[in-house]
């Protein structure tokens, strides 16, 4: 069974299709680019997953389940988390209850225990805490734990948006743009920990990237999206040599 | 927080210091030293604190600018009147009543109109306030438009004191915990939040019943002290009143809401005789603290054992208590 | 049928009030994303302008109209200058609490400075006349209102549609930026948008106090919130949808009040408001736009 399934998606905006007839497919622990010139549907595509719009045809099956126009939250709390292209952190809250906020749809105490603060109200604290913290520790954020979520450097948002999207614990993590406005060195870090989270996590990885070198390097297949259709899906040696891509991108002068 | 150990030790201090608080005050009440009129601001100061720090849990928790609070607190004050006075039950049941059915109301109008966002709602919850007003003056049940008087003086120190208490315990443990997280997550980016699977919709409601619940406490209150209700008290100029109380303490801060609530009642006693000085330099207050500080006196921080232990650590200034 | 024309007949001139107070919170709502609460409060001043400009110097009320707009342009330009101007980057509570702020102020300082009484505008202004038109009763006051505002809103179509003040005005309210970078003074437009805006509720204010024969220092909070009803009946920040709005209900009002009980007659215009916002809180005029992810 594939982790992800789409069957002919379709969104338009005012008329405007931004998806069309969209097919993707994949697997567990496999990880996919999307790829595409600017507007060509990536983002919504990504919303249309994650329940953010409500798609106008189509369906979205994960693992076996028909997701498609359910909840943000109900979708999340299947197994499918992401990052924001511009960073969406609690800004003005601590590095380590960004995280914590992430284990809350598996809060193990009920409300009223945390009114009268009786055991179970300190026994599950403690556990998302010390939770919360390991996954700081694998994204070398642990000594930032007490900090202002935004007034940590940029590099770091990105990695505390990524850590707080596993802490959820999916089985499909999506990457919207992980490396923008990262530089070389900091690409090849991100490169590797992508590859190293889905190892560590054995999950599934779909994200969007404009850092060609990125989605070659770590993508085992890649679908291009140019005016919300797929104009080409395959290995990223295929990818790199379509020529429908190449026109895509270049335009159609370039022979 | 969750060393349980430290915990129980500093909240030892705490409840001694609490009490050492009301014996004192119930003290001065039996020798008199604190005379009726010291009295009726005690009074004041308590409704004012536990209007503020529920509104609070909705306006600066949840990120939600509600402009109905004076409409829960009606409804807490004539639901209240009603079992005590006209159904002869004891105090206790119109306080429970009142919260019950402030609660109620709470969720009633939560649910459809906190899909709304920023000014929308504020006008939103404004207009239901003015709706609850406008229908307790039609209702001949409870005096229409000029209340109900004779209402047996019931509130009592030790129950005020109580109340507040209780109000500023059950909220701020709600805030210290993963469902006071989620709620706050929904102030920050709602969109993030739902997508980092919080049921934002579900943790709106909560925060707003919440915060009517005790709204609804606080009318009870009031209204067993005051010997008459009616409509008019509870139009939104009183819910602009508690508004003006939690923007001035800090949005999202408790401590800042119990502290505004002290100086804006002390203000408003010093300021008695000239109404509209008063309302004057409210006003001039309000938009004053807006461009110059608009985060209010405390931010979204706490003053708290922390802040404290620092201070006598010798590292100064307030920590974020989070 | 007689009836239920004459109650609509009514209505447009409590109508007519409404629209105008509503121009106000539209046009400033649709520039600076602001609701400005104090603008029920600025028609009360225009009222006040007016009650003196004509029980002291003795002016005729077409002057003493002018007198109460020329003056509440002012007004409006100077708060918005004072305390909305260095709100304009923070956050929308922040704006919306100053606007709460700034409209207790012009209330109580009006209270403080003229006593909290009602006044009896004088009546020899505006010799009551009624005439009977197929049955129907129409007094002068109500034509005079109903001419005036409509005059006033032909004048403010032709200022937005025709003058190059009303393209920066359409310009700043689609997008602050690219109007700066076309040579628009942002700041500038605002001042006119709120002049505009505060003239046409001083108008309202002065027609207000025909209307009703009286005038307090808190009779702007009402029909202020009325008229904001209005506003987003209409969809807010859409100008033709402020003066549908209006009439609608103005209109609605008078019906409420001839068949059914004047005491709900104010729960009617909230109800209204919370059916739309649930409804559709674009307005009637209004476009969906989602947020952007």
């Amino acid at each position: 069974m594939a982790l992800l399934e789409i069957n002919n998606l379709n969104k338009s905006f005012g008329g405007l299709s931004a998806v069309l007839n969209f097919n993707f497919k994949i697997e567990n622990n496999e990880l996919v680019g999307l790829i595409g010139p600017n507007g060509a549907g990536k983002t919504t595509v990504f919303n249309l997953i994650t329940g953010v719009y409500k798609p106008d045809e189509g369906n979205i099956v994960f693992v076996g389940q028909n997701i498609t126009s359910l909840p943000p939250y109900d979708i999340c709390s299947r197994g499918i988390a992401r990052t924001f292209q511009n960073i969406r952190l609690f800004k003005d809250i601590s590095v380590l209850d960004n995280v914590k906020i992430a284990f809350h749809k598996n809060v193990n105490y009920p409300l009223l225990s945390a009114v009268l603060r009786t055991g179970s109200f300190f026994r599950g604290e403690t556990e998302i805490e010390e939770k919360a913290m390991e996954y700081l520790r694998i994204f070398n954020l642990d000594s930032k734990k007490d900090e202002i979520a935004s007034s940590l450097p940029y590099g770091e948002q990105r990695r505390l948006e990524i850590a707080r999207a596993l802490a959820t614990m999916p089985t499909l993590l999506i990457l919207d743009e992980p490396a923008a406005g990262m530089n070389p060195n900091e690409t090849n870090d991100l490169m590797e920990l992508i590859q190293w989270i889905r190892k560590e996590f054995n999950l599934g990885i779909l994200l969007i990237e404009h850092d060609m070198s990125l989605v070659m390097g770590v993508c085992e297949r890649i679908y291009v999206l140019d005016y919300g259709q797929v104009i080409a899906e395959g290995l990223p040696e295929e990818i790199r040599n379509n020529k429908k891509v190449i026109e895509a991108y270049l335009g159609e002068e370039v022979e | 927080m969750h060393e349980k150990k430290v915990t129980w030790g500093r909240a030892l201090i705490e409840i001694a210091i609490l009490v050492a608080l009301f014996t004192l005050v119930q003290y001065f009440i039996t020798t008199g030293l604190l005379n009726r009129y010291y009295q009726i601001n005690l009074t004041v100061m308590c409704i004012n604190i536990i209007l503020a720090v529920s509104l609070n849990i909705i306006n600066g928790f949840t990120g939600q600018l509600s402009l109905g609070h004076a409409g829960f607190m009606a409804i807490g004050a004539y639901a209240s009147v009603i079992m005590t006075t006209m159904l002869d039950q004891p105090f206790i049941i119109g306080i429970l009543a009142a919260c019950v059915i402030a609660a109620l109301a709470g969720f009633i109008i939560g649910v459809p109109t906190l899909r709304l966002k920023g000014d929308y709602l504020a006008i939103a919850t404004l207009a239901f306030g003015e709706i609850i007003r406008v229908v307790l003056q039609n209702i001949d049940y409870v005096g229409g438009p000029a209340g109900i008087v004779g209402i047996p003086k019931l509130t009592t120190w030790p129950l005020l004191f109580g109340a507040t208490i209780i109000t500023i315990v059950v909220i701020v443990n709600i805030i210290n915990s993963s469902y006071g997280r989620a709620i706050i997550s929904v102030r920050e980016d709602e969109i993030a939040a739902e997508l980092m699977g919080v049921n934002t919709t579900k943790y709106k409601v909560l925060g707003f019943v919440v915060g009517a619940l005790f709204a609804g406490l606080a009318g009870a209150m009031y209204a067993h002290y005051f010997y008459i209700i009616k409509p008019e008290t509870f139009n939104f100029l009183k819910s602009f009143d508690i508004l003006v109380i939690v923007v001035l303490g800090g949005l999202g801060s408790t401590t800042g809401a119990v502290i505004a609530a002290v100086f804006i009642t002390l203000l408003n006693a010093f300021l008695q005789k000239y109404a509209a000085v008063r309302m004057i330099l409210y006003a001039l207050t309000l938009i004053i603290v807006m461009i110059y500080r608009p985060q209010g006196l405390m931010g979204n921080k706490e003053l708290s054992r922390k802040t404290f232990s620092r201070i006598w650590s010798g590292k100064n200034g307030p920590v974020r208590n989070k | 049928m007689l009836e239920f024309l004459q109650q609509i007949i009514n209505g447009l001139s409590l109508g007519a009030i409404y629209a105008l107070i509503a121009l106000g919170y539209t046009m400033v709502y649709g520039i600076i994303n602001l609701i400005n609460f104090a603008h029920g409060d600025i028609m009360m001043i225009g009222a006040y302008v007016g009650f003196f400009s004509v029980s002291i110097l003795g002016s005729n009320i077409w002057v003493a109209m002018l007198f109460a707009m020329i003056t509440c342009a002012v007004l409006g330009v100077v708060i918005e200058k004072i305390a909305y101007r260095p709100l304009r980057n923070s956050t929308r509570i922040a704006a919306l609490i100053t606007a709460i702020g700034v409209s207790l102020f012009l209330e109580y300082t009006t209270i403080f400075l003229l006593g909290p009484n009602q006044r009896v505008f004088p009546s020899e202004v505006f010799p009551m006349e009624t005439y009977n038109v197929m049955g129907m009763l129409v007094s002068n006051k109500e034509i005079f209102i109903f001419v005036s505002a409509v005059i006033l809103m032909l004048i403010l179509q032709y200022i937005i549609k025709k003058t190059k003040t009303g393209k920066a005005m359409r310009a700043v309210s689609v997008d602050q930026e690219a109007a700066v970078l076309m040579g628009i003074s942002v700041d500038r437009t605002i001042s006119i948008t709120f002049a505009i805006g505060s003239a046409l509720a001083a108008a309202a204010g002065v027609m207000v106090g025909i209307y009703y024969n009286t005038i307090n220092p808190l009779m702007g909070i009402i029909p202020g919130l009325k008229a904001f009803v209005a506003a987003v009946l209409g969809g807010i920040g859409i100008v033709p949808g402020a003066m549908v709005g209006g009439f609608l209900m103005g209109i609605l009002e008078t019906l409420v009040s001839g068949y059914g009980s004047s005491l709900y007659r104010d729960a009617v215009a909230f109800g209204v408001l919370i059916l739309i916002l649930i409804i559709k809180p674009t307005g009637l005029f209004g476009k969906n736009t989602g947020e952007k992810v």
